[in-house]
């Protein structure tokens, strides 16, 4: 199997903070997995997304895509090659839906029939009717529909590898539910490595096929879901799995 | 009353010419100062973000500008630069320049951090995020400086008639020579509607570059 993504022994630290926001994180990502990563708030996980794609720098270690050491590869290039969606979404407002969603295509000079073409499948991939959508602005969508856009465009020039911070932050459940299913259909079908950011311990464990559990800028532990559900490897895993426990018997005790 | 009227139509019929030929002098200082306004307000502003030490000097200098009364910028501008249309354009361009400034500092500014991260996460280049992202965003803002800057030059380029510039300002000050209230009335309303239809033009430019947030679709 090949190893898409690689951390070696990376750190960052930003000034003024009492510790490393990434502390000596190694890890070793195959094509195709779907990690999810999880950790409670500042643990890191925004930080490490951010060097994949080199908006940040590693203080140290390196980083290696498809054994590229991405040091030695321009930025802009890197970022090209690589899909990003974040919480916040950042469309822009004075864009279309489709217009969105080709921004990255424009930007490697696909002609416009393939971008057309792939706007149009890209909707339907995530669930919206391109005829409905193509020509909304942003101010025309729901929060869940702008989430979906922002995931398009992250996919629009087939990049293999996929980085999604917390992009289902701000939905309500049942929508929230509805999008991790299309998103686990989606990396099925397309053979992505994807790493997901997320807070929700449900939501980790559901779809990653591996998850890294994060702390104060350390990986605690880099398992399946099985295992670290079964052996959680230390004291805050433990409780992020108590803490999800504690919720199931709050439940039980309501029905 | 009655008289007034019957002299305002009569200047019409005596002075059509030189009354259109004011109106277009007028009309053409205020757009080339409008056009140099935009040429050094804008770019010092972006300037202003890409050099934020030096920004508050920038804008601190032609926030002072700004304090001193547009008739002392003029008159000031006689001592330095002489009479004509050259220093007419000069003073006002010193007026106009900080509403476009400042308003283009803070419409750059309040895009937000996120927008312009996710733009460079997608692999535009630091140009590519101005052009497309960071200048479109604060297009409104801007906008609106130059409006704010349009009303202030059509006043203002009224007294531009005391440096010899010319424009409708040359109406209103014969009239208050020779004391006839008619020509005060038509100089005042013909600059009011001047800087009336400038600021329509504007706000249409407006609304139809910003139909985006009123969720029209095209
Ligand atoms: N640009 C920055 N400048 C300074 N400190 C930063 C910056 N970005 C992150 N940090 C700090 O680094 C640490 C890790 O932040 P990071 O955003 O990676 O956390 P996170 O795991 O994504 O948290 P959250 O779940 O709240 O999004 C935090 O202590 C944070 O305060
Ligand atoms: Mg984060």
């Amino acid at each position: 199997m090949n190893t898409a993504i690689e951390f070696q022994h990376v750190t960052k630290g930003f000034k003024g903070a009492s510790y490393n926001a990434v502390n000596d994180v190694s890890l070793s990502i195959n094509e195709g997995e779907f990690i999810t990563i999880l950790g409670s708030s500042g643990s890191g996980k925004t930080t490490l997304l951010k060097m994949t794609n080199r908006l940040y720098d590693p203080d140290s270690g390196n980083i290696i895509l498809f054994g590229e050491n991405i040091r030695d590869v321009d930025k802009v290039l890197v970022r090209r090659r690589i899909g990003y969606a974040i919480q916040q979404v950042g469309l822009l407002p004075h864009m279309t839906v489709a217009q969105n969603i080709a921004i990255v295509p424009k930007l490697l000079k696909w002609d416009k029939k393939r971008i057309e073409a792939r706007a149009h499948e890209l909707l339907e991939l995530v669930g919206l009717e391109p005829k409905e959508f193509s020509s909304r602005y942003p101010a025309q969508l729901s929060g869940g529909q702008q989430q979906r856009i922002g995931l398009a465009r992250a996919l629009a020039a087939d990049p293999k590898i996929m980085l999604l911070d917390e992009p289902f932050g701000a939905i309500d459940a049942i929508n929230r539910l509805n999008l991790q299913d299309e998103l686990k259909r989606i990396h099925g079908g397309l053979k992505k490595t994807f790493l997901f950011v997320t807070h929700d311990i449900n939501e980790a464990l559901k779809l990653g096929t591996r998850v890294v559990v994060m702390n104060e800028g350390r990986v605690c532990q880099f398992d399946t879901p099985e295992n670290i559900a079964k052996n959680p490897a230390d004291d805050f895993v433990k409780s992020l799995i108590n803490s999800c426990r504690e919720q199931e018997k709050f439940w039980e005790g309501l029905t | 009353m009655g008289e007034i009227w019957s002299n305002i139509l009569l200047y019409f019929e005596n002075n059509l010419d030189a009354y259109l030929t004011m109106l277009q002098r007028h009309t053409s200082l205020s757009l080339r100062v409008l056009a140099i306004a935009i040429c050094i307000g804008m770019p010092m502003g972006i300037l202003c973000i890409l050099f934020r030490k030096q920004q508050k000097w920038i804008v601190g200098f032609f926030q002072v500008l700004r304090i001193i009364p547009s008739l002392a910028v003029l008159v000031l501008s006689i001592r330095l630069l002489g009479i004509g249309m050259g220093p007419a354009i000069t003073a006002l361009a010193f007026l106009a320049i900080p509403p476009i400034l400042m308003n283009t500092v803070a419409g750059l500014e309040e895009v937000p951090f996120f927008m312009l991260e996710t733009a460079k996460g997608m692999g535009m280049t630091e140009l590519q995020v101005w052009i497309k992202v960071r200048l479109p965003l604060a297009f409104p803002l801007i906008l609106a400086g130059v409006k704010t800057a349009t009303v202030e030059i059509v006043a203002s380029a009224t007294i531009a008639a005391l440096i010899g510039a010319g424009g409708l300002g040359q109406i209103i000050f014969q009239g208050l020579s020779v004391r006839r209230t008619e020509l005060l009335l038509i100089g005042g309303i013909s600059v009011a509607v001047l800087s009336l239809t400038a600021v329509l033009l504007l706000d249409l430019l407006d609304c139809f570059l910003q139909r985006y947030k009123r969720g029209v679709s095209t």
